[in-house]
């Protein structure tokens, strides 16, 4: 049986065994998840997205080295794509972070993106609280940098990362409405691969159309290169900035609000959407209803609302559900 | 989310021979498993933190450089210190029979694929060994 | 031939496959081992605009499609080259005094992966590796003793080291003149090819542009002082072993040949100065005639390339002269004996196929290291082709084999294709960075296994032909674990004895020299001089350069 208080000492093959168990949807995820609840929220989130072969696992590799300088424990998640044809997944970004494997400092997770990428940022929102709870002061969340799953990265991170690399102009174009949401910093990596100046002024262009950064936090733009080992000491200190201010403005806590009325809703929401089917599904006669809706002698507008109505009575006043 | 059956593929040692690593790697991907690759050059310690922190149900070890005597025992005692030792350990490589039957014997492996395994076959045994519940 | 011979014959073959088409064929994959498809008879009509002396030429001559020298194994059979070495550097000492005692021609160090990984046999790294797969050299020390009565100026030495090839050679150096034999009598080649690693072996140590600055430091360092060394042999054999088809072996092997000129003449150096020093190693697959017909293309390819783009005017430096080893990877653990007969084959090709030199594999390869016995045999098999079979009396036989002409033809138009590829992102370095040969050498790897495992591609012993009932009854070669600990002392006994003041000084006047751009050998050759230990100086430029770090290919 797995113990939260195994988890707050810092026990790391309970801290893995929590995770499986939320990636699996498994059987007490609910409950444990509400004992951990407690002793979540002091770590620093930090979401790493960004086309694939930017460069983001070398990046997160250097992020790790640089927060375990200032002594903070670190947690990694790194995403990478499930097979939608097998159903199985290479999860390959560790080996660029496979030095850290002995630093006890240092927890690394990776998980494929499995089913729904609805289910994916709920499960990473988890994994989350369980590095947190475990003792992560840092944690990286790396995305597979595709699609939706960009815009997932606004449900659990506190300061987000993008991450494109010079060259990777009309990418730019393609990403722009989405990246504007969730950008809290820009990162060019591989700079020592080309001219970061169109990026630059491309970024800059962008920013000023958009109102969302009036007189507030304006996303910055970090010049990197892995490979010759410069701008990981500015991209650091932005990180620390980017929390500092939201934290003084009270940004931070306002995302923070926002997330979790969120999860609060989408969590009921799903509740409600389970029992729903479960009435609709016992109701002896739905195979009666589905031919009359498809005999248009029904309409599954006063459906629904009869189903929602049927539904509410059963609920007893002050009952569980 | 159903419960999927998480393997690490390691690289042990210092040789570079990782054909046969990742051409498994790719074939229990496409048996639908979840595969960890460490890459190369791991040692026993950064191979069994991986392991416990991915929390996988197999550790496979590809092992080319002759070493698999010193290797797989040191693995199957550093996940012992862990109290990990319910993480099977498979391996395959350079092995001779002699060798083979030594180390399953001995408890350090639970099975070794030598050359000449045809994927299905691993993918079997995985699928039957590992407990899914 | 005249268009009307031409036309006559179109005819006569229409006329032929309309019979031929009725006869039913077996259930079989028609196409090569590296899934290549071959038709089932060529003709004239297959060799398109073939010209004689644009396309062959004679032998000796550009573009040496038949063969770099002009009487080949007439004047002198190619060098019979078995790779070996294992254990302490006495025993393999002993292996090579019983090799040349059986006729064998040159020597071929192989070394063990902590000397190739640049790490000493006590590094705790080294554990357990410690003369497993080859042997074990730590110092200047060692390096006397693996060629002790044998004298460097009578023997060519090949030495399979890659990252750290510089040191191992200055070694090798300084072991001759210990024995009294000046830098310019050596013979022999390291192989010093470090893209391969990143694209196949994957035995690097530093990254990219220090190991290139390594490289032609040894280039112009060799040009000046050792004359007669082979400062780089660009492998292939590791790409086809990593899984690569015939094709990408040809193609990726070439392009990282033309990166090396390139970055030759980069670092200020003539063309002609060096070219004539790179040497080739090639893999030799079950595949008889593909093999051949790659080794052909190869030399038509180098030739004309060295010449029209370079711009060499030297014609050694046109010409691709290579070492062969069969395929390991065509080995099965099973049945082991009929290796024996698979390395033939294979041995065979890479003769017809015009080799310079060739080491045949050892029945025994795919279960552990070589015994006595089966090296011996391998020897034997090269040595029977060379005095019995009479492949060597005829210069390039197979050449004017409509079928072997055409292969050799679409050899070459599919390695162009490559080239084109790799010129479009950027080179060879850009293309390592983008992962682009190690994806394709892991899919064709990939498609590979899936063939044999479905019975696509059949393996005799394997998934054909099972013994089920079958124990093996050959003797292995063991590695006494006491070995490692012999070892370990000698290296550690060689610390406490040496000059260590010395040994610092020469290591800090490296560290000079690495962190400018002056050539760094003659400084490597001080440390090892000092008996300043290999992992020492590896450790003292990974400080410098850094270590490189994979990419995530499946």
């Amino acid at each position: 049986m797995l113990q939260v208080s195994k988890l707050l000492e810092g026990d790391k093959r309970t801290a893995a065994k929590m995770i499986t168990l939320i990636e699996n949807d498994g059987e007490g995820k609910q409950q444990l998840l509400s004992e951990i609840y407690p002793h979540t929220g002091r770590a620093h989130v930090i979401g790493v997205t960004g086309s694939p072969g930017a460069g983001k696992s070398s990046l997160t590799d250097e992020l790790i080295k640089r927060a375990r300088g200032d002594n903070r424990k670190v947690g990694v998640i790194a995403v990478d794509p499930t097979s939608p044809i097998s159903g199985g997944a290479l999860l390959g970004d560790r080996i660029r972070m496979q030095e850290h494997a002995l630093d006890k400092g240092v927890f690394i997770r990776s998980m494929g993106t499995r089913g729904s990428l609805g289910g994916l940022a709920r499960a990473t929102r988890d994994v989350v609280k369980v590095l947190d709870a475990y003792g992560c002061e840092i944690i990286i969340v790396e995305t597979v940098g595709v699609g939706q799953s960009e815009l997932d990265i606004m449900h659990y991170a506190d300061t987000t990362l993008v991450v494109l690399t010079p060259g990777a102009g009309d990418h730019i174009q393609t990403i722009k409405a989405g990246i504007m949401e969730i950008a809290d910093i820009f990162v060019i990596n591989k700079c020592d691969l080309g001219n970061t100046k169109k990026m630059m002024i491309d970024i800059a262009q962008m920013l000023d159309m958009s109102p969302r950064f009036d007189g507030r936090w304006r996303p910055p733009v970090a010049e990197t290169s892995v490979k010759n080992n410069t701008g990981i000491e500015e991209l650091w200190s932005l990180i620390g900035q980017h929390l500092e201010y939201t934290q003084k403005s009270g940004e931070l806590d306002q995302s923070v609000r926002n997330r979790l009325s969120m999860e609060v809703v989408e969590m009921a929401e799903e509740e409600v959407r389970r029992l729903l089917w479960e009435q609709f599904n016992k109701n002896g006669s739905m195979d009666d209803l589905l031919d009359k809706l498809a005999q248009r002698e029904a309409d599954p507008y006063n459906e629904a609302r009869k189903l929602v109505q049927n539904f509410i009575c059963q609920i007893p006043n002050g009952k569980e559900l | 989310m159903a419960r999927k059956i998480r393997v690490l593929v390691a690289k042990p040692g210092l040789d570079g021979h990782d054909r046969g690593a990742r051409v498994i790697a790719r074939g229990l991907r496409d048996a639908g498993m979840e595969v960890v690759y460490t890459g190369l050059h791991q040692t026993p310690e950064q191979i069994v933190e991986a392991a416990i922190q991915e929390d996988v149900d197999v550790v496979g070890l590809s092992i080319l450089s002759g070493a698999h005597m010193t290797l797989f025992p040191r693995i199957y005692d550093l996940l012992k210190e862990n109290g990990a030792e319910d993480i099977m350990v498979m391996g395959g490589g350079t092995i001779p029979e002699a060798d083979v039957k030594a180390l399953i014997e001995g408890g350090w492996a639970a099975q070794i694929f030598t050359p000449g395994a045809t994927l299905e076959s691993i993918v079997d045994w995985i699928n039957t060994n590992v407990n899914l519940n | 031939m005249t268009q009307k011979k031409l036309d006559e014959i179109k005819a006569a073959g229409e006329n032929w496959r309309a019979k031929r088409s009725k006869l039913k064929d077996r259930d079989a994959r028609f196409e090569t081992v590296s899934a290549l498809p071959v038709n089932d008879i060529y003709t004239p009509e297959d060799l398109g605009a073939f010209d004689y002396m644009k396309d062959l030429g004679f032998p000796g001559e550009y573009p040496y499609t038949r063969g770099v020298q002009s009487n080949m194994y007439r004047g002198r059979l190619w060098t019979m080259r078995q790779f070996a070495g294992f254990g302490t550097a006495s025993e393999s000492n002993e292996r090579y005094k019983f090799l040349l005692a059986r006729g064998q021609t040159g020597l071929s160090v192989a070394f063990d992966m902590p000397t190739i990984m640049g790490y000493d046999s006590d590094h705790p790294r080294s554990l357990g590796e410690v003369g497993r797969v080859g042997v074990a050299i730590d110092s200047l020390a060692d390096m006397e003793t693996l060629f002790d009565g044998i004298p460097l100026d009578k023997v060519s030495t090949s030495m399979t080291t890659n990252a750290p090839a510089s040191i191992l050679w200055c070694m090798y150096l300084a072991t001759g003149e210990k024995q009294g034999v000046p830098s310019d009598k050596l013979t022999g080649t390291i192989q010093n090819d470090i893209l391969k690693e990143y694209i196949a072996q994957k035995s690097w140590i530093f990254p990219p542009h220090p190991s290139m600055r390594l490289i032609t430091d040894i280039f112009a360092y060799a040009n000046k002082h050792v004359p007669k060394w082979n400062s780089v042999s660009i492998s292939g054999y590791h790409i086809r072993e990593a899984g690569s088809t015939a094709v990408q072996e040809l193609a990726f092997t070439l392009a990282d040949g033309f990166a090396y000129v390139e970055a030759g003449i980069e670092a200020g150096l003539n063309v002609d100065d060096f070219a004539p020093r790179l040497s080739f190693f090639f893999n030799s697959h079950i595949d008889f005639f593909e093999e051949i017909a790659k080794y052909r293309a190869a030399r038509r390819i180098w030739a004309r390339r060295m010449k029209e783009k370079y711009g060499a005017k030297n014609p050694k430096s046109w010409m691709l002269r290579f070492h062969t080893q069969t395929a390991g990877c065509s080995l099965t653990a099973q049945q082991p004996e009929n290796n024996i007969v698979r390395t033939a084959y294979e041995a065979m090709a890479a003769v017809l196929g015009g080799t310079q030199s060739l080491h045949t594999n050892s029945m025994d390869e795919v279960l552990a290291l070589p015994t006595e016995k089966s090296v011996q045999i391998a020897l034997r098999t090269q040595q029977i082709i060379a005095y019995e079979t009479g492949a060597a009396n005829v210069i390039d036989p197979l050449a004017g084999s409509y079928f072997v002409e055409a292969l050799t033809d679409q050899m070459e138009a599919e390695a162009e294709k490559y080239f084109e590829e790799i010129e479009r992102r950027g080179g060879v370095l850009a293309a390592i960075d983008q992962n682009y040969f190690q994806q394709e050498i892991a899919d064709a790897a990939y498609q590979y296994q899936r063939a044999i495992d479905k019975k696509e591609r059949y393996q005799v012993g394997v998934n054909e032909f099972v013994d089920t009932s079958e124990e093996l009854d050959i003797d292995l070669l063991t590695i006494d674990p006491e070995i490692e600990r012999k070892q370990v002392e000698s290296v550690q006994k060689l610390r406490r004895e040496r000059d260590n003041n010395k040994v610092q000084d020469t290591l800090d006047r490296l560290r000079v020299a690495a962190r400018g751009s002056e050539n760094m050998i003659p400084c490597i050759l001080e440390c090892v001089r000092a008996y300043t230990t290999q992992g020492e100086i590896v450790q003292a430029l990974r400080e410098i350069f850094g270590e490189y770090k994979e990419k995530p290919t499946f």
